[in-house]
């Protein structure tokens, strides 16, 4: 039982981040209709900004990620304004094919400047507490309680606040979103400062609890497509319960079955959605 | 499927000069970069069957190169397989593959399509490092031997593996011309443009799928099986997303949907990165803005140009 309630406490730590991470995709879907293949790109480019910010500038944790989360928005922001808003009009394929040229570039980047070694980036959280016989690391708890506070922000801003009505009635009706007068341009530029801000946040959190390397966002990219297909594209709750599910899935299957298995699911979960339904286990609905 | 003569004239002189390119140029280095060309450039050409006639992105191409490498290095270098079954079998292998696969991939279509064919590449070299047994895990395979001999033929020199590679590319290119010439190739296209419309007159759009995406991951088999035996080594990272990228990174250069476009974007890019190696940290760094510039303002790459020219002239 303390095994099982130590690993469910981990399998929520890590559905956190993938719930963020997934969060920032299905947002840019809606809007773009595109998967945006660089959004691993911007986690890891958070967690280094966080790492950077925390061992040469010593900054404390929590302004590190703050930085980190201005400095993604800006990239995030800027992706599409350089790029994608110039690949309107044209096929799906080729802000997918843009997309993988960003991923690309950012990826080379961080090899550039900080070589392919792993880093560990340091936390001032690193006591242990422990509740009902379960050892949780401070960074955990930080982990879990920070995303639940975004993600309730964030639903604040989509549902409160006009800038986040806009962004969910651009993904619902684009061209409706045009004709009642909202500048679509300015919201799709939006939406990708705040996927790129939501990215920062999930690799901050999750950097001191794994390494930062410049390849750390292809693996966690895939599992937040299976999220956000099996969520249905384009669903922030989708995305959110998704995010839990598969990591529990994941950390459950490492304990009892073995840790291959796990890294299996994923890719199983994505197969099966695809041969049962290939448009998503849920009805699209923002 | 006649072509008109002036094209006739350019292909042969263009030929020519790739059989005369060993004999004139004294540098093995530069004909060994050329072989790399070559066999890469059999893969693109599958993806571009795929992606420019049929209108779907797969990035399980460098997963499919890597699967042909791996057989025919594994048949080779393990079994003692000669070279020309191995090579078949690794076309074969590579090609049943591709059906499985495309039977859950092409439930799909556009970026769902692109998403599953890119975890299936992932997938792949995941397999392919963790399987040490047979592939060598990480470490890969080495001392794939070069082919046998036929007859009086020996392909253990450079020039001659030289040949033998542009034989293969050549004879890809045909397989190519004639495909997308041809009532089948057609079809491609017919469901590139208009899902739809195809059906609606009569196309099984999903047949048509099915066979493009074998085809294409038959290309990707043979030139990965080449490109393990050239090089007498295979590795994980041949079957990776990032060699995807690669092959991605050549077609747009070269020209979707066009016949020269495969090669002349890889023999261009591999021949600049051979240039500048002295800069090869950068390469990521800068093939991934390079790609994106293309896709804005070229997304028909130096084949789209290159139609362009003549018609501003005429004017």
């Amino acid at each position: 039982m303390t095994l099982f309630l130590q690993q469910f406490v981990n399998g929520i730590a890590l559905g956190s981040v993938y719930s963020l991470v997934a969060l920032g995709l299905t947002l840019v879907y809606g809007v773009l209709k595109v998967p945006n293949f660089a959004h691993g790109a911007l986690y890891m480019a958070g967690a280094y900004v966080s790492y950077v910010m925390l061992t040469s500038f010593g900054a404390s944790y929590i302004v590190a990620m703050a930085v980190s989360v201005v400095v993604l928005a800006v990239l995030g922001g800027s992706m599409e304004w350089l790029v994608f808003r110039r690949l309107e009009g044209k096929t799906p394929v080729h802000s997918m094919i843009a997309a993988l040229g960003l991923l690309f570039f950012m990826e080379g980047t961080a090899d550039v400047i900080w070589g392919p070694t792993f880093r560990q980036v340091p936390t001032p959280f690193d006591g242990v507490v422990t509740l009902l016989g379960v050892n949780i690391t401070e960074q955990r708890i930080l982990v879990i309680v920070a995303a639940v506070v975004t993600m309730v922000g964030l639903y604040l801003l989509l549902k409160r606040t006009l800038v986040g009505m806009s962004i969910e009635a651009m993904a619902q009706d684009r061209e409706g979103a045009l004709l009642v007068g909202i500048d679509t341009r300015r919201v799709a530029l939006l939406t990708f400062a705040i996927s790129g801000a939501l990215a920062a946040v999930a690799g901050s959190l999750i950097a001191p609890l794994l390494l930062v390397f410049p390849n750390m966002g292809e693996l966690i990219i895939l599992k937040a497509f299976v999220i956000v297909i099996l969520g249905g594209m384009g669903s922030v709750p989708g995305a959110i319960l998704g995010g839990y599910l598969l990591a529990l899935a994941e950390t459950m299957a490492g304990t009892y079955v073995s840790f291959a298995f796990s890294e299996l699911i994923a890719f199983g979960l994505l197969v099966l959605v695809l041969v049962i339904r290939p448009t998503g286990l849920f009805q699209k609905g923002v | 499927m006649r072509l008109p003569p002036a094209r006739g004239v350019a292909l042969s002189l263009l030929l020519l000069t790739a059989i005369l390119f060993p004999l004139l140029v004294d540098n093995p280095y530069l004909v060994s970069v050329v072989i790399t060309a070559y066999v890469t450039a059999i893969a693109v050409y599958g993806l571009d069957v795929m992606l420019g006639y049929t209108g779907e992105l797969s990035l399980a191409q460098g997963g499919f190169f890597g699967i042909g490498g791996y057989s025919a290095g594994i048949l080779m270098a393990t079994y003692e397989v000669s070279f020309w079954i191995a090579l078949p079998a690794a076309v074969v292998m590579t090609a049943a593959l591709g059906y499985v696969i495309g039977l859950a991939a092409l439930r799909t279509r556009g970026d769902y399509f692109a998403i599953f064919t890119l975890a299936v590449g992932v997938m792949i070299v995941i397999i392919i490092e963790r399987w040490e047994g047979v592939t060598g895990g990480t470490d890969g395979l080495i001392g794939i031997p070069p082919p046998s001999s036929i007859g009086p033929l020996r392909f253990d020199s450079l020039t001659a593996q030289y040949y033998l590679v542009l034989f293969f590319l050549v004879l890809t290119i045909y397989v190519v011309w004639s495909l997308v010439n041809s009532l089948v190739g057609r079809t491609f296209v017919a469901v590139r443009n208009s899902e739809e419309l195809a059906r609606a007159v009569g196309i099984d759009a999903g047949k048509t799928h099915q066979l493009s995406f074998v085809i294409s991951a038959a290309l990707a088999g043979l030139g990965g099986a080449l490109y393990a035996v050239f090089l007498g080594y295979i590795g994980p990272a041949m079957g990776g997303v990032q060699m995807t990228f690669m092959m991605l990174v050549y077609l747009m250069i070269g020209g979707v949907a066009s016949l020269a476009g495969p090669l002349v974007g890889t023999l261009l890019v591999t021949g600049l990165m051979q240039f500048l190696q002295a800069f090869a940290e950068y390469q990521m760094m800068a093939l991934g803005p390079i790609l994106v510039v293309v896709i804005i303002f070229f997304p028909k790459g130096l084949a789209g140009l290159a139609k362009l020219l003549p018609e501003r002239w005429r004017r």
